[in-house]
C-alpha cells in the first residue's frame, strides 16, 4: 500500500487551461510517469501524456515538473517532499496540443534546414576510414534522444518566441557543430550557423546543458567550439587577412530552403 | 464544396507565474552577483589608491608591469613617462579585465547575475526584447581570443614577478618568504585559468576536423579539455587569489604585517 501525494496537473486544450488538483497513490521506487499513468487509470481517463520507452531513451515524456524541464520517466518520486504538491505542466516553449502533450514540429522544421552530411565526392563508397579519436568527438552528440528539453529551456525562444524563425536552438546548433567537426564532411556551415541559425543569440548561460538527460556538454563541447569557429570565419581580422594573402576562397554552404519563414 | 473545419490555432500553455520552480534558484545568481560586486569594489579601490603595492621583491599583480613614471622606486619600467594622470594599475588593468569580461564562464555568470537573462533556467527573464550577442556592444565578445593572448603576456610577466620574489628585501637571490609562495600560487592559478580557457582549447586543437592527422595537437586538446572542465573553478579561485595577493603585499608594504621569511 503506497502513500498519497497531491498532484497539480496542467489540463487544457490549445493554450487555454489551468492546474487541476488530484490526489494519487504512490508506491516505493516509482517515477513521475508511473503516477501520471495511475492518475490516468483511476481518475482522469482523458489525460493526454506522450510517452513510449519508460527508460529515458525515447525522449517522449518531456514536461516540466515543479517548474524544471525533465523526463517524467526518469524523475523519481522520492525526489519530492510527500507533504508538498507536485506541479506538472507541459513544455512552455511549444504549443499545447492537449494537457501535457505539445507540438514540437518547430524542431523538425529546423532539422530539415541544416545542410546534411556532405562527403567529398571524389572519395568512393567504402573508401573513407574514420579513426576512433575522430569518432569519439561526435559520439557525444549522437547520444541526443531529441527530447527537446534543451530547446524548451533555452530562454532565447522560451521567453522570446519572436526569435523562433531566426534561432535553431541548442539541439540543432549542436547538430551543426557535429557536422562541422566530422573529418569527412566538406560543407562549411559556419556562416549560416551565425546568420541563419542564430548562434549569436546564444549567450551561453548553459541551461541546455543543465537539463540534458543524456548529460551531453552541449555548451562546452558544441556551442562554444562552434562560436569559436564562427569567430574565425566572420570576426577574426587575422584569419581574414591570412585568407586574403593565401587567396583561400570562401565556400559557405547555404541553408536548405524551407521550414519556417 | 464545404471546407473541413480548421483546427483551432495552438498556443503555448498560458501560465502566468514567472516560474514554477520551488528550489532556491535565486541563490546562485545572488551569490555570484555579491561576489562579483565585492571584487569590482575592491579592484576599483586598489587600482586607484596608487600606493603600498610594492615591497621589494614583491609587486602586486594589479600593478605589474608598472609602466608609468610615477611607479614606486624600483617597481617599474618608466616606459610611458608622459602618462602620469593614470595610476599604473589603471593603465594595464584593461588586459586581464578584458580577458575575464569576455570569458565564456564569466559571461554566463554575469548574464545570469546582473542581466538576469535568464537569472536561472526556466525562470522568465524580465526583458521585452532579446538580441543576444548579435549586435553592438555584445558582438564584441568575439574579441575573446585576442584577450587570451594578452592574458598570456600578463601571465609571463607575473611568472617573472614570482621568480624575482625568490630574493630577500636587500635583493639577494636564494631566499623565500610567505609572499614568494603567494606570488608563485598566483602565477600558477593564472596559468591554469588561461590554459583551461575555451579560446585556448580551440587554438590548440579544437579547430581541427581531423584529430587523427594531428596526434600532438590532439594530445594538447585532450589535456586542455580536461582542464577546461574546471574552468569555472579556476576562474573564481584565480580571481580571488589575485586580490588576496594584492592585499597581502599591501599589508606588508604598509607595515601592517611582517612577511614571514622561510630561508
Amino acid at each position: 500500500m503506497g502513500t498519497k501525494v497531491r498532484m497539480r496537473v496542467w489540463r487544457g486544450d490549445g493554450g487555454a487551461g489551468g492546474l487541476v488538483d488530484y490526489e494519487v497513490e504512490v508506491n516505493e521506487g516509482e517515477v513521475v510517469l508511473d503516477v501520471l499513468h495511475r492518475l490516468q487509470a483511476t481518475q482522469a481517463g482523458d489525460l493526454a501524456v506522450r510517452w513510449n520507452c519508460k527508460a529515458g531513451k525515447c525522449g517522449s515524456c518531456s514536461m516540466e515538473i515543479n517548474g524544471r524541464p525533465r523526463l517524467a520517466c526518469m524523475t523519481r518520486m522520492s525526489l519530492f517532499d510527500p507533504a508538498d504538491a507536485i506541479t506538472i505542466t507541459p513544455m512552455r516553449t511549444f504549443p499545447v496540443i492537449r494537457d501535457l502533450v505539445t507540438d514540437v514540429s518547430f524542431n523538425y522544421e529546423k532539422a530539415r534546414q541544416i545542410p546534411s552530411f556532405t562527403p567529398d565526392p571524389s572519395v568512393g563508397l567504402g573508401e573513407f576510414r574514420m579513426q576512433q579519436v575522430d569518432v569519439e568527438r561526435s559520439q557525444e552528440f549522437r547520444k541526443c534522444i531529441e527530447c527537446f528539453l534543451c530547446q524548451n529551456v533555452c530562454h532565447v525562444i522560451r521567453d522570446h518566441p519572436e526569435n523562433m524563425p531566426a534561432y535553431a536552438g541548442p539541439r540543432f546548433l549542436m547538430r551543426i557543430a557535429e557536422l562541422e567537426m566530422h573529418p569527412a564532411d566538406t560543407a562549411d556551415r559556419r556562416a549560416i550557423a551565425q546568420d541563419e541559425f542564430g548562434l549569436g543569440l546564444c549567450n551561453i548561460t548553459k541551461c541546455c546543458t543543465e537539463v540534458c538527460p543524456e548529460g551531453i556538454h552541449i555548451t562546452d563541447n558544441a556551442l562554444i567550439p562552434m562560436k569559436e569557429r564562427v569567430m574565425s570565419r566572420k570576426y577574426d581580422p587575422v584569419v581574414w587577412l591570412g585568407g586574403k594573402i593565401a587567396r583561400r576562397p570562401r565556400r559557405d554552404t547555404p541553408k536548405v530552403p524551407g521550414g519556417r519563414a | 464544396m464545404t471546407q473541413a473545419p480548421q483546427a483551432p490555432a495552438r498556443t503555448r500553455a498560458q501560465i502566468a507565474a514567472r516560474t514554477l520552480r520551488r528550489d532556491a534558484w535565486w541563490r546562485q545568481p545572488a551569490i555570484n552577483a555579491a561576489g562579483l560586486l565585492a571584487i569590482v569594489v575592491y579592484l576599483t579601490w586598489a587600482s586607484l589608491v596608487n600606493g603600498d603595492y610594492f615591497w621589494k621583491p614583491y609587486i602586486s599583480p594589479l600593478y605589474s608591469p608598472c609602466l608609468t613614471s610615477n611607479c614606486a622606486p624600483g617597481a617599474g619600467f618608466h616606459w610611458v613617462p608622459w602618462l602620469t594622470a593614470l595610476t599604473p594599475a589603471i593603465l594595464i588593468i584593461g588586459g586581464p579585465l578584458g580577458f575575464r569580461f569576455t570569458c565564456y564562464y564569466y559571461r554566463k555568470a554575469y548574464y545570469r547575475a546582473f542581466w538576469r537573462s535568464p537569472a536561472a533556467c526556466a525562470v522568465r527573464e524580465p526583458h521585452a526584447r532579446y538580441s543576444g550577442e548579435t549586435r553592438l556592444p555584445l558582438i564584441l565578445q568575439n574579441v575573446h581570443r585576442y584577450f587570451f593572448y594578452i592574458a598570456l603576456a600578463f601571465n609571463v610577466i607575473l611568472t617573472i614577478d614570482a621568480v624575482v620574489a625568490f630574493r630577500n628585501h636587500a635583493g639577494q637571490w636564494g631566499h623565500m618568504g610567505l609572499g614568494t609562495l603567494v606570488l608563485v600560487i598566483n602565477a600558477a592559478l593564472l596559468w591554469l585559468y588561461s590554459v583551461s580557457c575555451h579560446a585556448c582549447r580551440h587554438a590548440v586543437g579544437g579547430r581541427l576536423k581531423h584529430f587523427s592527422r594531428h596526434p600532438l595537437r590532439y594530445r594538447a586538446w585532450s589535456l586542455v579539455s580536461r582542464l577546461n572542465a574546471y574552468h569555472m573553478q579556476f576562474a573564481w579561485v584565480s580571481l580571488f587569489w589575485v586580490l588576496f595577493t594584492d592585499l597581502y603585499i599591501r599589508l606588508v608594504a604598509s607595515g601592517a604585517i611582517t612577511d614571514p621569511r622561510f630561508f
